[in-house]
Order: C-alpha cells, then sequence, then structure tokens
C-alpha cells in the first residue's frame, strides 16, 4: 500500500491541498477577524475597509477588565507619570480607569467567564460520567424496550430547546434555581446527556466484550473490569463527548441569558451586555471574545489525538 | 471423580439451537477435547461452563456441585478465548500478570514474578513481556492468551481452538507441551478444536459435537475405530472414511454400478443380519491396491502427503480413497486393481446413519 500511488492520487493531491486551505480560511476568517481586533487601537476597529496593519496593543484587554469613565479633564502632568503603563493607555484613550480608595475595580468579566469554566466544566463531568455508564448499560446488558429507550432518550433532542423556555423559567423560579450555578450545570447536563449517551453507546459497541468477559474469568467484578478494561478502551470516545459536549454547554447564550443575572452569568451573555452601557468599544468586546475561545481551543487541542480517531471511529477499529 | 459436568443443557439464540440437551461429564485430571465442525456449539460450551452464558435448562456442575448460582469468578475456570482477547493497553507481562492480580486470589508479588516468568518461559514468549500485546503477531497473541490461562492454577482449563493460528511446527511443540503441562500439573483440561489430528493426539477423551448435540464420547482409538454413526466416520479421520451405498443381499455387497462384492467369512460376522440397504464405510487405509484385488478400478486422482500416498480410485460412478506407500507410480487414468480389509468394514443405517457394526 505505502509505494503505490495511483495517477487520480498524485492529480489530486495539489487540488485537495488548495481546497483545504480555502476551506481552512473561510472557516478561520471570522476567528481571525475577531482575534484582531481584539488587539486594534480604537480608532481602527471599525475603519472601512478594515485596517489590516497596525500597531497591536494591549489596550482592550485592560479595557475588558476594568471599570472605566470618561475623562472629563485631562490628568495633571504628575498624575500621568505617576500612572503604571495601562493606567496612561487608559487615559491615552480618553478614559480613566475606576478607583476607590485607590483600589482599581476590576469589570465582571472574570467573574462571568469563571462562572462559564465552572458550569461548561461541571455539566461536562456530569454528562459524559453519566453517558458512559448509561451507554455501557445499553451496549451490554438485555434492557427491555431498549430501543424504545434510545429513542426516547433521543428525543429529548428533537425540538429546539427554547421552545421550553417559559416553562423551565417558571419551574427554576418555583425551585429558586434562577441565577445559580447548579440550576445551569443541571439544564447542561440534560442537555448534554442524551447526545453523550448516543455518541458513548456507539464507542462501547465497538469495544469487543471479550475484553470484559476475559477479566470475569480472571477473578473480576464486572464493576473491576469495566474500570480497569473497559474505560481505558473508551478514552477515545469520552474524550470526543467530552469536547463536543463542553462546546455546546461552554457556547450557551439562550438559557443563560433568561436564567441567570448576576452571580451565575456565565460569559456569552455578559460579553454582548457591554454593549448597552455607553459608548460600545468593539475593542473590548473583541478582546473578551477571544478570551472567551481560548478554552474551547485549549480542551480540544490537548484531546486532538483522540478526537481524531475519535470522529473516524468505526473507520479505524475492525 | 467428575470435575466439571454438564447435565441436560441446552441454549438458544433467538431460535437457532446452539447447544441442544448436552450431557458430559469431564473427570478430574481428564483432558477432554471436544471435536466438532464450525458452529456445532463447542464455544456456547465453554461459555456456559465458565458462566458467561446462563443456560435456558439444565445445569452445570463444578465439583459435584450445581454452579448454576455462582459468579464468573466462583467458577474458578480459565479460559483461553477463541478471538484472543488481550488486554490491549498492557504489556505481555501485565495481560499474564493480571489474573494473578485479581483480589480473589491473593498472590504475593515475588509469586506473581515468579509464576509469569515461568509461563512465559513455557510458551517461549519471554523475550516479549515488554511488548505491546497490540504489536505481537497471532501465533504468539494467541500464545500470551494460553499464557494467561496457564499462570493460575483454576478448577479447569478451558481453550478454545487455543492453536489455530500458530504454524505448524510451533502448534506440533505446543501441543506436546500443553499436553506434559496438563500431565505435570494434574489438571483438568477442555480442549475445543476442530482439528482432528489435535483431538486424537492430546484427548484422553474426544467428544463429538455436532449440532448442538453430543455424538459420541470416547477414547480417540474408540472413535476412530468405532464410530457410533455416519457423521463421526466421516468427521473424523484423514482421509475422510470411504462411504458408499450399497445393498447387502445373498453374502454380496453390490453398488449399483458396477462395484460387486462378495462378503468373505470376516465381512460377513461385522454386517451379518443387515440384508438390504445400508451404507458401507471403508478407511482408506483398508483398501489395498493391488493386482490380486477383486475389484477393478482406473485412477482418478493422486495425492502425495510426503509418508504416503492417497490415490482416489473410480469404479462404475463410485470414487474411493486408498492410502499407498509413497515410492509407488500411479498415474491417471491407470488399471489398478484393489480390495478391501473386510475385518475392518463398517456398516451405517441408510436413513438414520447409526452404525450396525460395533468393535
Ligand atoms: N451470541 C450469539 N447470538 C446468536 N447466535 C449465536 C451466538 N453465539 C453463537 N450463536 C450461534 O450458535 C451456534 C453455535 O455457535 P458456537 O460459537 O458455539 O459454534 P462453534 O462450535 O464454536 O463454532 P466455531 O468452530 O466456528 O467457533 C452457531 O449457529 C452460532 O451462530
Ligand atoms: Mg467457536
Amino acid at each position: 500500500m505505502a509505494a503505490v500511488t495511483t495517477r487520480a492520487e498524485r492529480i489530486g493531491h495539489p487540488i485537495a491541498i488548495v481546497a483545504i486551505i480555502v476551506v481552512t480560511l473561510i472557516f478561520l476568517a471570522p476567528i481571525l477577524w475577531i482575534t484582531s481586533t481584539a488587539f486594534k487601537p480604537r480608532a481602527v476597529a471599525t475603519s472601512v475597509p478594515p485596517t489590516v496593519i497596525f500597531q497591536p496593543e494591549v489596550t482592550p484587554f485592560v479595557k475588558l477588565f476594568t471599570k472605566r469613565v470618561q475623562l472629563r479633564e485631562q490628568p495633571t502632568q504628575e498624575v500621568y507619570d505617576a500612572a503604571p503603563w495601562w493606567e496612561q493607555a487608559i487615559f491615552d484613550n480618553g478614559e480613566r480607569v475606576l478607583r476607590v480608595r485607590g483600589n482599581v475595580q476590576p469589570s465582571q468579566y472574570g467573574n462571568r467567564f469563571i462562572n462559564s469554566l465552572i458550569v461548561a466544566g461541571l455539566s461536562t463531568i456530569l454528562a459524559v460520567g453519566m453517558g458512559t455508564f448509561t451507554a455501557y448499560g445499553f451496549s451490554r446488558f438485555k434492557i427491555a424496550g431498549r430501543d424504545d429507550l434510545l429513542f426516547f432518550i433521543l428525543s429529548t433532542r428533537m425540538l429546539p430547546p427554547i421552545v421550553v423556555a417559559i416553562p423551565m423559567f417558571l419551574m427554576y423560579r418555583t425551585f429558586s434555581l434562577t441565577d445559580t450555578h447548579i440550576g445551569l450545570i443541571i439544564l447542561y447536563t440534560a442537555f448534554n446527556l442524551s447526545f453523550a449517551v448516543w455518541l458513548m453507546k456507539g464507542f462501547m459497541d465497538e469495544i469487543p466484550k471479550e475484553y470484559e468477559e476475559a477479566a470475569l474469568v480472571d477473578g473480576y467484578t464486572r464493576m473491576q473490569a469495566f474500570f480497569k478494561i473497559v474505560l481505558p478502551e473508551a478514552t477515545t470516545g469520552i474524550a470526543a463527548t467530552a469536547v463536543f459536549s463542553f462546546i455546546i454547554a461552554w457556547n450557551e447564550y439562550a438559557f443563560a441569558l433568561i436564567l441567570t443575572n448576576r452571580r451565575a452569568q456565565t460569559a456569552p451573555p455578559f460579553i454582548p451586555s457591554q454593549i448597552g452601557s455607553g459608548v460600545v468599544d468593539w475593542t473590548a468586546i473583541a478582546a473578551g471574545t477571544f478570551l472567551f475561545l481560548l478554552p474551547v481551543a485549549i480542551f480540544t487541542f490537548l484531546l486532538r489525538n483522540h478526537l481524531l480517531r475519535g470522529v473516524t471511529f468505526g473507520a479505524i477499529r475492525k | 471423580m467428575t470435575q466439571v459436568a454438564l447435565d441436560h443443557v441446552s441454549k438458544k439464540f433467538g431460535a437457532n439451537v446452539a447447544v441442544n440437551d448436552l450431557s458430559l461429564d469431564i473427570a478430574d485430571g481428564e483432558f477432554f477435547v471436544l471435536l466438532g465442525p464450525t458452529g456445532a456449539g463447542k464455544t456456547t460450551t465453554l461459555r456456559l461452563i465458565a458462566g458467561l452464558e446462563k443456560p435456558d435448562s439444565g445445569r452445570v456442575l463444578i465439583g459435584g456441585e450445581d454452579a448454576s448460582s455462582w459468579s464468573v469468578a466462583e467458577r474458578d475456570v480459565a479460559l483461553v478465548f477463541q478471538y484472543y482477547s488481550l488486554y490491549p493497553r498492557y504489556t505481555v507481562g501485565e495481560n499474564l500478570a493480571f489474573p494473578l492480580k485479581s483480589r480473589v486470589h491473593n498472590y504475593s508479588a515475588d509469586e506473581i514474578a515468579q509464576r509469569v516468568d515461568t509461563a512465559a518461559k513455557l510458551l517461549r514468549i519471554d523475550h516479549l513481556l515488554d511488548r505491546k500485546t497490540d504489536k505481537l503477531s497471532g501465533g504468539e497473541m494467541q500464545r500470551v492468551s494460553i499464557g494467561r490461562a496457564i499462570v493460575r492454577e483454576p478448577t479447569i482449563f478451558l481453550m478454545d481452538e487455543p492453536l489455530s493460528n500458530l504454524d505448524a511446527k510451533l502448534r506440533e511443540s505446543l501441543r506436546s507441551e500443553l499436553k506434559d503441562l496438563q500431565i505435570k500439573l494434574g489438571a483438568t483440561f477442555l480442549f475445543v478444536t476442530h482439528d482432528q489430528i489435535e483431538a486424537m493426539s492430546m484427548g484422553d477423551k474426544v467428544g463429538i459435537l455436532h449440532d448442538g448435540k453430543i455424538v459420541q464420547v470416547g477414547t480417540p482409538f474408540e472413535i476412530y475405530n468405532q464410530p457410533r454413526d455416519r457423521f463421526v466416520a466421516s468427521f473424523v479421520g484423514s482421509p475422510a472414511m470411504n462411504l458408499v451405498d450399497v445393498t447387502l443381499a445373498d453374502g454380496k455387497l453390490s453398488a449399483g454400478s458396477g462395484l460387486d462384492v462378495a462378503l468373505t467369512d470376516a465381512g460377513r460376522s461385522r454386517l451379518s443380519g443387515h440384508e438390504g440397504a445400508l451404507t458401507l464405510g471403508v478407511r482408506a487405509e483398508d483398501v489395498a491396491v493391488d493386482s490380486e484385488g477383486v475389484i477393478e478400478a482406473r485412477v482418478h486422482h493422486v495425492e502425495n502427503h510426503g509418508v504416503e500416498k492417497i490415490v482416489t480410485l473410480r469404479t462404475g460412478d463410485q470414487l474411493i480413497k486408498a492410502t499407498v506407500p509413497a515410492i509407488s507410480q500411479y498415474a491417471i487414468e491407470d488399471s489398478v486393481r484393489f480390495s478391501i480389509n473386510q475385518a475392518k468394514l463398517h456398516g451405517f443405517d441408510r436413513t438414520t446413519g447409526t452404525a450396525l457394526t460395533s468393535g
């Protein structure tokens, strides 16, 4: 197989490369745009046509993490010289950083970001954990009405979630779950569970049952066999399921907007909420969006090997 | 003493009967071979004993006790799977140690190392101990699989065609090594194979399985020389026993088209009382090709097997196989004569296939 290349393969190669580059650029364009805006001076952020070459600066990030107000009068030279570089950059923008008794007032972005990490992270762990066990059960045991149950589980994903927004809101209010982390975690876990069960069942079916049977014969309980043999074999599937679940929970906007407003609010509804307060500063919003993209990118990057095998599963295993 | 027994066990998969009212006794320290064609239910039988399948009816007895309610681990059997199922993320050494590390057994670290070492040396895989199992050849995997069974001392070793993926030489040496091991340990083996040479050379007892039923249980000698029915006769032995539909009348066997043989005293004593239609069975080594032979034939085909040749003879529309010494020369369509060793004749009922002759 190694040495033999057909004519079609040789001709197809450059075309394939061009196609891959074009598609990649199309997908990356918005990300490149938002990334460059996150480092742009405010003056050129919304210029038409877009400025491509500029002196990058980190001022947008300083703005993102601080509370600021418009300058009414220029600071004295003394004050300006005494300020750290990042505060000077804010002065240069015609704003000043809000200080209370000398302490810089942080914006809410950090909190919202941490909320996002907590909610998306925990709901992913719960959905993938429960999904893995459930899928194992469906894959290995005779369960009365198995196919119906599986269909029922999937059917929870058959309508747009927003359809149930009002009943959800009322239920959450009744149970005092609005604006709580646990509320969002429960919701996102429920969202992702059906998906995790289906995905993991595919992976579980791929793992030969002889592996566990051998472990049973070797004197292990089914539970031990599951943890020692099945789980390590399922890591690829778990990684793939975790990435997808995390992305869905991380990016969820509608329910976060409806069910949270302060304490437990996640980043997605928070970022656009800045638009409403005073002048729209697109560079700060871009900086927030840029940082928001990072966790998913890092998570996906860390699991990339598993993921590649995961999305092509079935093609690789026999 | 009976170590493992099946008592009227049946197992169905849907409408498909895999094991049908099967009863079996395996004595302590016995090397029992279960021989049968593909789909006969051999694997299912092993899985029933191991507890990986539950019988629909009947009981599995281990050490004389009903094991129905015992878990797989409690049955304490070792099973070599037909499709090797080595733990893929472990090295060969870890695979071998895995059964010993179970809490059920409680071996010390030293003892584990020593047992793994012994098994690895025996199976000649000691140079592979640090290798990951997905980097092994099929034969190496199979040996690791056997190794994982023999590191411990179970009530019974269940082996599902463990030698099927090995080359002829390795198979031969492992055959005798497994047999030696069994004798040395005094262990009970239930060894599944569809290879009759394995069955005949290793088994203290051989059970022939066909369509989920045990057709015959006996020593290799009994199975070969006193097949209980036409299936056993045709399944055991290589080449397969010649089976010819004949009619016996007035002390003469005739097969309609040319084949006419008068019974000698030896033949008459074997077939007496079975006048009429029957199936005649003759092994190839009981067919003698020589110029004195009473039956005329032509050479249809010649196969060279090294130590001997197998000649297919055509007489009328019947084809009869005979073994001849390797040095003899026959060309296709040569005219030859042959005779049958009538003391070794077998007769089978034409409709039921049951043996009419015995001993
Ligand atoms: N899990 C199963 N589900 C359905 N049918 C099965 C299952 N296991 C075995 N069978 C059927 O039961 C019969 C006996 O199968 P078994 O695996 O015991 O045969 P075998 O003698 O081991 O054959 P082989 O020599 O090919 O391994 C076959 O017809 C097979 O198709
Ligand atoms: Mg089998």
